[in-house]
């Protein structure tokens, strides 16, 4: 009897020895004379158990994890002779941290082989596209707003307006682009996706393009995924030779056909309109709007453009789950959010859950407080552009307006938690620094405001005029809001502002600094 | 470590000709002239220009735009550390800090026999295993003392 084993080629495993341990176990069953099949698939995202291993039994997958390379073999014994085995966690579906998630965008994800069509449609693939097929583009349109799907990427713009608005603009050629772009540090879930799930972000996109009557999509994926690069290549390379992608798709009418662009390492390039610029080969430099991507977009022309999560969800809402989608979730956040803890965390990974959970719950509970054991001081929710949340504020539910409220963003959902060695004017500093190096340089609010951000933070490090140094601070802060033309420069002022105001003390001139990793 | 070709012109030429049919090259003929020779000659800006009927200006500012591009090429083992907040949170300023005295070199620099670059990068996706770094094209995350001593070794080799 042959062996069906499943080891993830995502890059967060990869980087703990996934490839080391797959070779040990490949030599583990030739020594032994066994025959296994090793299924390379995406992460379940539960990132202080990988490399996690899967064993396909009668009762399901059962897991081990980590196992590392040394591991290898004494978990093959174990698998071998059905015994138990200190790494053994059971039935991968049970394990709690996976249990208590909603997964309908990740519900494949680290599951079927990521390169493989067939593995797709078996556990669902394709049904929201073929149902698209049957359906006129106001009732697809209808679907998408029926789910209350709202723009992943962060600003959280309603996307069926957006691509209603892009269905009613006439124009020669019309283009689907997927923001894969994802610089925010403490975020991962488009890389995810994108190595463990391709074809839901192609189908996705294809569904776009059928809907508003576009023929070509672009995705701009950032340099710093290789993993993602290929796998997304790979990936429409396979749906194209199934008839997926190209001439005719499904047999029907429609044309869309699908290209992976990379990015060359700029975080602005996150920024819509930047994003543009550069896949039509300039300096990604932001334009000014209006006119909006959906009327002017890719080379001037009505343009979908949305982040890889949002595609993600759409397949599950044309396969008939519009209300289903809707029903999670609480206000205007319907539907699930996809969210990554990360940074000082005991249980770090990928928890796709229906808005409305509590910070405190997904830092305390969920993410298990800091891998280090020390108490959590702040966490930084959004990105280098989100804000700085005390545990004063753990109350806050995951929301899009709760987090607006208290001056806050989720942005991306990445949660970035930090113990209390914290120096949060060295946070605030780092803030202005990057907005500084990554500035596109357009307009002066983000360009000089970030460097002078910088310089004033120093001085206020250094014990300099404290108190007129931080309204200095607080000045630019406001500048930087109010006239930069993106959010790189008119949200830096979240990270900075949360920082003076929850963390104060440590911007006095005798800081309290425990800084015990330094 | 990557091995690449010397610069060229034709095969510059080439490998510029092989991308022109693309509506908004520039990038990706870019990044394919620095997969080949590790670098963007400059000899090639021109050669770009000329190719997407484009002022040498613009292309110019699109090669110096992007973090990505380099105007020389780096050293024999590029070892990137990830310097964003998911990993100042999980102790990468120490392993940076490390990694820095280690080589003798600060981020952004290259080892004097040409051996190790060492840049910033901000974000590989791994935050839930942070600190992480890349050598060259390879991702590793989980860095302490001991991983990333290993890591300078085997770039230093």
């Amino acid at each position: 009897m042959s062996f069906r084993i499943f080891i993830p080629r995502d890059a967060g495993a990869v980087a703990v020895g996934a490839e080391e341990t797959v070779t040990a176990l490949e030599q583990a069953a030739a020594k032994r004379n066994v025959a296994i099949e090793i299924v390379r698939t995406g992460s379940r995202g539960l990132f202080w158990l990988e490399p996690m291993l899967e064993v396909a039994t009668a009762k399901g997958r059962v897991a081990f994890g980590p196992v590392k390379e040394a591991d290898a073999a004494s978990v093959l014994d174990a698998i071998l002779a059905d015994k138990p085995h200190a790494l053994k966690l059971g039935l991968t579906e049970d394990i709690p941290w996976l249990k208590r998630q909603t997964r309908l965008t990740f519900a494949r994800c680290g599951v079927i082989d990521p390169r493989s069509v067939d593995d797709y449609r078996a556990h669902g693939g394709y049904k929201g596209l073929e149902r698209a097929l049957t359906l006129t583009s106001d009732a697809i349109l209808a679907d998408v707003t029926t789910s209350g799907l709202r723009g992943r990427g962060g600003a959280g713009f309603p996307t069926g307006i957006k691509w209603k608005t892009v269905a009613q603009t006439g124009a020669d050629r019309k283009f689907i682009v997927c923001n894969a772009d994802e610089g925010d540090s403490g975020t991962f879930a488009d890389r995810m996706i994108m190595e463990g799930d391709p074809f839901v972000v192609i189908e996705g996109m294809t569904i776009a393009g059928v809907t508003v009557g576009a023929t070509k999509g672009y995705i701009y994926i950032r340099s710093e995924y290789p993993h993602a690069i290929e796998a997304m290549n790979a990936a429409i390379a396979a749906a194209r030779r199934a008839g997926y992608l190209g001439p005719r798709i499904c047999g029907s009418q429609h044309t869309f056909d699908l290209e992976v662009r990379v990015g060359a390492g700029a975080y602005v390039c996150g920024e819509e309109t930047s994003l543009l610029e550069s896949l039509e080969g300039r300096r990604g430099i932001v334009r000014a709007k209006p006119p909006l991507p959906a009327h002017k977009g890719l080379f001037g022309k009505p343009t979908v453009i949305n982040n890889v999560l949002s595609f993600a969800a759409i397949p599950f809402i044309l396969a008939g789950g519009a209300k289903a989608y809707a029903d999670y979730g609480m206000g205007r956040s319907r539907g699930t959010m996809p969210i990554q803890l990360a940074g000082n965390v005991k249980f770090g990974g990928l928890f796709e859950t229906a808005f409305g959970i509590t910070l405190g719950e997904l830092v305390d509970d969920v993410a298990g407080g800091t891998f280090t054991g020390r108490p959590v001081r702040a966490v930084q929710v959004g990105g280098p552009l989100g804000a700085y949340f005390p545990r004063a504020l753990f109350d806050t539910p995951f929301d899009y307006e709760a987090f607006a409220a208290r001056d806050g963003l989720i942005g991306h959902a990445g949660i970035v938690v930090f113990d209390d060695t914290v120096d949060m004017a060295k946070q605030a500093r780092f803030a202005m620094e990057f907005c500084a190096i990554e500035s596109c340089g357009k307009c002066t609010p983000c360009r000089i405001g970030s460097t002078r951000g910088v310089e004033t933070i120093d001085k206020i490090r250094a014990g300099e005029r404290v108190e007129q140094n931080l309204a200095v601070v607080e000045d630019l802060c406001n500048t930087m809001k109010f006239g930069s033309l993106c959010a790189l420069g008119g949200f830096t002022p979240y990270p900075v502002m949360s920082a003076l105001k929850h963390f104060r003390e440590d911007f006095s001139p005798a800081p309290r600094r425990l800084q015990a990793a330094e | 470590m990557s091995v690449y070709e010397p610069w060229e012109p034709k095969r510059g030429a080439e490998i510029i000709a092989e991308h022109t049919h693309l509506e908004g090259a520039t990038l990706v003929i870019l990044h394919a002239l620095q997969e080949a020779f590790g670098y963007v000659p400059q000899p090639a800006i021109p050669m770009v220009a000329e190719a997407l009927n484009l002022s040498r200006a613009e292309v110019h500012g699109v090669f110096t735009f992007y973090h990505d591009f380099r105007h020389k090429p780096a050293g024999k083992h590029v070892l990137k550390l990830c310097r964003a907040e998911a990993c100042q949170a999980a102790g990468g300023d120490a392993v940076a800090a490390r990694a820095e005295a280690t080589l003798g070199i600060a981020i952004g620099n290259t080892t004097p026999d040409d051996r190790v670059t060492l840049e910033p990068i901000y974000c590989l996706g791994l935050c839930a295993t942070a600190p992480s770094a890349m050598l060259d094209g390879r991702v590793v995350g989980m860095l302490d003392e001991a991983r990333i001593d290993a890591l300078i070794a085997e770039a230093r080799r």
